[in-house]
């Protein structure tokens, strides 16, 4: 302690105390900023909103307008909110690659950044819902038990009880669910894309997606039986112990009568 | 060669007939040729086969000594990983030592065995007079023994007895299935006017302004829980609730009061066998049934439009309360589920 008094007169003292200052400066304000992912929907820039005009208007104005209010062949994207943009582009449905029942899952386009610029500019022709915190979507904070009881009421019929997705009439599915990230399950639920309703925060609470998302995320992993054969029950498993099972024992049979060479 | 010969001389040449000659009966063709197999001939095959049975032995032996290893070095232990490496182990191991043993032994008849056809004649079924006529006698001796004839206090118990017994059976089976004959029952639902409607399974009552466009509700009656039987209530009681833009919306006359601005609800017990129909396309307003795959059409009155149900989903009248609550403004005006109830109790 002598040798730091001793050096309180020194001339280089000031300095050093304000580099300390300048550290804790940065270090309060890197554990208490908002993280990104949480400014990023609220708190769009301009230039974001510039930025993402100039990007809607190279890559999707072609079909759904260059005011986003649609054409014959795309809807309208006012009021669907920066939510809806983080799904379909988040997940590659769009821009769609062709013409068919629905928009194909492929790989994405663009950047996480592009597609904030893109929802910030989609989000400002009117008002919708926002892209989720990642607290919202957080499994571990959500109870998977409620989240059963809510997902076989209204999610089960299409996407399977356990999630695995199945079929809908002329050639439109349900898709599987194990592998989409917690934040576009919730998007998806929010803002209904294509076939899917919407379940909006009077149908499905905020807390009640969470415990969704935290249902799904138990679900998919190895299937105790062995194969699983893409979980769609009867179907599947009927196809395989008719054409294989039974094509092994009606073989077995023929070789067992036939006569040896 | 052939130990079976009853006269026929086996032929494989083609007999033609001129049109008009076809004999009468055609002539048994006899056993084909017989054939001998590789073994009989050359005692290397022979030997062959033998091994191949020895080896189809073999392994089911190292299938059991591995079935053995693997219930005591690979338990199923306590995830799901683990408990399905253990039930493949052993799986294929009891396969195997079972098929093993089944292979071999009919590889070994097939193939070592001799292979000498033999024929059996068949019997006639009927038996001869004399067996026949003492068996009608056996009986005669026996309805003369018990005097069955002359003993009418007797015959009336039997009678009695063997008529009576199958009212044990019967007593109960009509007792326990149609003990309670309240067919009204069928017919009506717990909703009635005022009943609020609420978010299955949390039971939330809904504000008509909630109902976006393009959502869809799963709702069951305020009060459920409350009733004695829930589950029976909640069966006949589901309702799906739909809010369509009303420019898309096709309502007859009679039933332009059953919705509110475009949000309609029906029932969601299927008409052809009571499925639950909830698979609902947004975009198309089809409901599809995931047993059946009947479609019903939202925006028209929910009629078919495809699969085997026969009639539209019925109906639910709504309204809203002061406090603009979705409310039921009665039960549904038919009955709910498979056209078969709707038969019964009209």
């Amino acid at each position: 302690m002598k040798a730091l008094a001793a050096r309180r007169q020194d001339r280089r003292a000031p300095i050093v105390l304000l580099l300390l200052a300048l550290l804790l400066t940065g270090g309060l304000y890197a554990v208490l900023a908002p993280t990104s992912a949480d400014a990023a929907p609220v708190k769009a820039s301009t230039d974001d909103i510039a930025t993402g005009e100039k990007l809607f208007q190279a890559n999707c104005a072609t079909c759904h307008g260059p005011s986003g209010s649609g054409t014959e062949s795309a809807p309208s994207l006012i009021g669907v909110g920066a939510a809806a943009v983080d799904f379909q582009v988040g997940t590659g449905r769009m821009p769609m690659q062709m013409n068919g029942p629905q928009a194909q899952v492929k790989p994405v386009q663009f950047s996480q950044d592009q597609i904030n610029q893109l929802a910030a500019f989609v989000a400002s022709l009117g008002a919708g819902p926002a892209i989720p915190t990642p607290e919202q979507v957080d499994p571990a904070l959500g109870d998977p038990a409620t989240g059963m009881s809510i997902f076989r009421t209204n999610c089960a019929m299409c996407h399977n009880a356990i999630g695995a997705g199945g079929a809908l009439s002329q050639g439109k599915f349900a898709p599987n669910l194990w592998a989409t990230t917690p934040t576009h399950l919730y998007e998806a639920m929010l803002t209904g894309p294509q076939s899917m309703p919407v379940f909006n925060d009077a149908n499905i609470t905020p807390e009640e997606k969470r415990d969704i998302i935290a249902f799904i995320d138990q679900q998919g992993g190895a299937s105790p039986g062995g194969l699983d054969l893409g979980a769609l029950g009867p179907v599947s498993e009927g196809l395989w112990a008719w054409v294989v099972g039974m094509g092994l024992l009606i073989g077995a049979a023929v070789w067992i009568g036939a006569k040896s060479s | 060669m052939s130990n079976h010969d009853t006269g026929h001389e086996a032929s494989n040449e083609l007999v033609t007939h001129a049109p008009g000659t076809l004999p009468d009966k055609f002539e048994d063709p006899g056993h084909p040729e017989h054939h001998d197999r590789l073994g009989d001939l050359d005692p290397k095959a022979n030997k062959k086969a033998e091994r191949q049975v020895v080896v189809l032995f073999a392994i089911s032996v190292l299938a059991t000594i591995g079935f053995l290893v693997a219930y005591f070095a690979v338990p199923p232990g306590e995830s799901v990983e683990s408990m399905r490496l253990s039930n493949l182990l052993l799986g294929i191991g009891l396969a195997l030592s079972l098929l093993g043993i089944g292979f071999a032994a009919v590889h070994w008849a097939k193939a070592l065995m001799n292979d000498h056809e033999k024929s059996e004649e068949r019997h006639l079924q009927r038996s001869d007079d004399d067996t026949r006529a003492a068996a009608v006698e056996v009986l005669k001796e026996g309805a003369a023994d018990s005097a069955i004839g002359r003993r009418g206090v007797l015959q009336g118990a039997m009678i009695s007895a063997l008529a009576l017994f199958p009212l044990a059976i019967i007593v109960p089976l009509i007792g326990n299935v149609g003990g309670d004959w309240n067919f009204s029952k069928f017919r009506h639902t717990m909703w009635k006017k005022g009943t609020r409607l609420t978010t299955d399974p949390t039971g939330r009552p809904i504000k008509a302004a909630d109902v976006t466009i393009g959502s869809v509700f799963h709702i069951i009656p305020e009060g459920l829980e409350e009733e004695p039987h829930p589950l029976d209530e909640k069966a006949k009681a589901v309702v799906l609730l739909v809010r369509l833009d009303p420019s898309e919306l096709k309502e007859s006359e009679e039933k332009k009061s059953w919705s509110y601005n475009g949000i309609v609800a029906y029932s969601k017990i299927c008409t052809h066998v009571g499925c639950p129909v909830a698979l609902y396309e947004q975009q198309t307003h089809h409901l599809l049934c995931p047993c059946h795959q009947s479609t019903f059409d939202v925006s028209d009155g929910a009629k078919v439009v495809f699969g085997p149900a026969k009639r539209p989903l019925p109906q639910l009248p709504i309204t809203v309360d002061d406090e603009g609550y979705l409310i039921a403004q009665s039960d549904f005006n038919e009955p709910v589920g498979p056209s078969y109830w709707e038969r019964l109790v009209k």
